[in-house]
């Protein structure tokens, strides 16, 4: 994608989006709802033609070269279904005729763990076993790219197990994946790369490293703690993180470890944490933050 | 090929299990066959009921099947995602109209073979020979790609609910202006001027005149017909929407 912008009437639903993913990376597009996300992913499955900028998969327009596009392409959709009265062993082995060297729909029933529902119509299935349906289904066609919208969403944790494994399975077999997520654990556990969407702009990109900003010092402890002796104590800046955390805009040595634990210990409480770097978590809820803060102009 | 063949089974499939589906294609129109032949609620224009009826229950097929059956089901396809799924697979929207397509005609086989069988139990004398027989294929072939452009012109652009109530209204009345069971002599004179412009009302003429009385369809029905067939379906293409 460069410079995506998808504009319904008057609202830009993505503005000036840049992402480029290589084969054998994982991408996730990260953001709440309302961000832009299923857009983009829409975009760039085909579905609609970008208001400006472009949008290449294999290098092709997704629009105009359609056909060729999904043949190597493997796509989990929000809202993506199956006839109702067919089991998945059905709808692979029907699916499995559309692609020319398709993957063996038996196969993909033991990967997904979906044997024991197999032979089990659509509508009985459970919320993680027809989601894990259609994984199998965007793996039919041995696809180069796969792009994955919320693929977790409503998977019980073994599911998800099932389904970070087959990503990462995927990723090395040099497959370019893109994952679209608002669980920020599953973006942390799977990305090489992440672009972090709000209200359709880029709030940022990069890998967890790039995305963890400045090193600093979070701290948490037993009981209440206060920023001002923080600051004093460390000579930066800091701020409260809720009662019993702070987060010190110092990088950690052992001498300042040392000061915290002693002054941790002289007002009666100790240490339960302490952290270098921001979680995916806190870098994204303090991107979010700044951008409500700060409208764009 | 092969993906167009397993699709098309597929719908067939899909269609004989959906007990909507067999009640609209096949109980109702086994239903109106047998009703309209025995109590004599409307006029007929030949001597004996079941020769004006049966003749009209066929045309009744192609708009159960073709329209009404083939935009509810596409509609609620769209409606669950099935279209979104589709969309990103090789499958494509030609092979997915031309498998949908496939389906209805293999439903409409069993069908007039059904509805055929009913009739000739109930007395029914099909005129016409082999030439008419043909004809009545040819009927059969527009009528269906006419009804199944305005049915996928519907499931393309409504909401699936919206699209039940207005198939299930549009078949109601087409039922009753196009000369199915009520003959074309007994509308209003308003309606009489517009029936053979519809495709049904054309289908239902033709299939008339062609089972009923042993006469070829007029040039008004071949081109009404034919041009249903050609313009529905490339409209339905162009506005097509699967999401």
């Amino acid at each position: 994608m460069r410079n995506l912008r998808v504009s319904f009437g008057d609202v830009d639903a993505v503005n000036d989006v840049t992402l480029q993913i290589n084969y054998g990376q994982v991408a996730t597009l990260l953001g709440p709802n309302g961000a832009g996300k299923t857009t983009a992913v829409e975009t760039l499955l085909g579905f609609r033609s970008p208001s400006g900028g472009s949008v290449r998969v294999h290098g092709l327009d997704p629009v105009r070269d359609h056909r060729e596009v999904v043949a190597r392409t493997g796509a989990l959709l929000q809202r993506g279904g199956v006839w109702f009265p067919m089991t998945p062993h059905q709808v692979l082995d029907l699916t499995a005729t559309y692609y020319e060297a398709p993957r063996e729909p038996t196969e993909l029933l033991v990967l997904l763990d979906l044997e024991r529902c197999a032979h089990t119509p659509w509508r009985r299935l459970s919320g993680g076993e027809q989601q894990r349906t259609l994984l199998a289904l965007a793996l039919l066609g041995r696809p180069k790219v796969l792009v994955l919208d919320e693929p977790t969403t409503s998977v019980d944790p073994e599911g998800r197990q099932v389904i970070r494994d087959i990503i990462r399975a995927e990723r090395d077999r040099g497959c370019a994946l893109l994952i679209t997520t608002h669980e920020l654990g599953e973006a942390e556990r799977l990305a090489d790369y992440l672009v972090i969407l709000h209200r359709g702009h880029e709030v940022a990109q990069g890998t967890l490293a790039d995305l963890a900003g400045e090193p600093e010092l979070i701290i948490e402890a037993t009981g209440s703690v206060d920023p001002a002796a923080f600051a004093a104590l460390l000579g930066c800046e800091v701020r409260s993180d809720g009662p019993s955390r702070v987060r010190c805009a110092v990088a950690s040595s052992p001498e300042r470890i040392a000061t915290v634990s002693t002054y941790l210990t002289s007002v009666g409480l100790s240490m339960v944490s302490l952290r270098t770097r921001a979680s995916l978590e806190e870098r994204y809820l303090d991107l979010i933050a700044d951008e409500r803060n700060g409208p764009r102009p | 090929m092969r993906a167009w063949w397993a699709q098309t089974r597929a719908e067939v499939r899909m269609n004989i299990r959906r007990g909507e589906t067999l009640l609209l294609t096949i109980g109702i129109p086994v239903l109106l066959l047998i009703f309209f032949s025995l109590a004599h609620v409307t006029t007929s224009p030949t001597a004996h009921r079941i020769n004006f009826i049966a003749p009209g229950i066929l045309a009744l097929c192609v708009l159960s099947t073709s329209l009404v059956a083939l935009s509810i089901a596409t509609g609620f396809e769209r409606s669950f995602g099935v279209l979104r799924r589709l969309f990103v697979t090789p499958l494509g929207q030609r092979r997915l109209i031309g498998a949908k397509i496939g389906g209805v005609l293999v439903t409409e086989a069993i069908q007039v073979l059904v509805l055929s069988l009913v009739a000739l139990a109930l007395s029914w004398h099909p005129r016409g020979g082999t030439l008419g027989a043909l004809e009545v294929l040819a009927l059969i072939l527009l009528g269906s790609a006419g009804c199944a452009g305005i049915g996928l012109l519907l499931a393309g652009q409504l909401r699936a609910e919206v699209n039940l109530a207005a198939s299930n209204g549009l078949y109601l009345v087409l039922l009753l202006i196009s000369g199915i069971v009520v003959p074309v002599s007994s509308l209003p004179s308003i309606v009489r001027r517009v029936v053979v412009g519809l495709p049904s009302g054309a289908l239902a003429e033709g299939l008339h005149r062609v089972l009923g009385q042993g006469l070829h369809p007029t040039t008004a029905d071949w081109v009404s017909l034919a041009v249903w067939a050609v313009l529905a379906p490339l409209l339905a293409a162009r506005t097509f929407r699967f999401d």
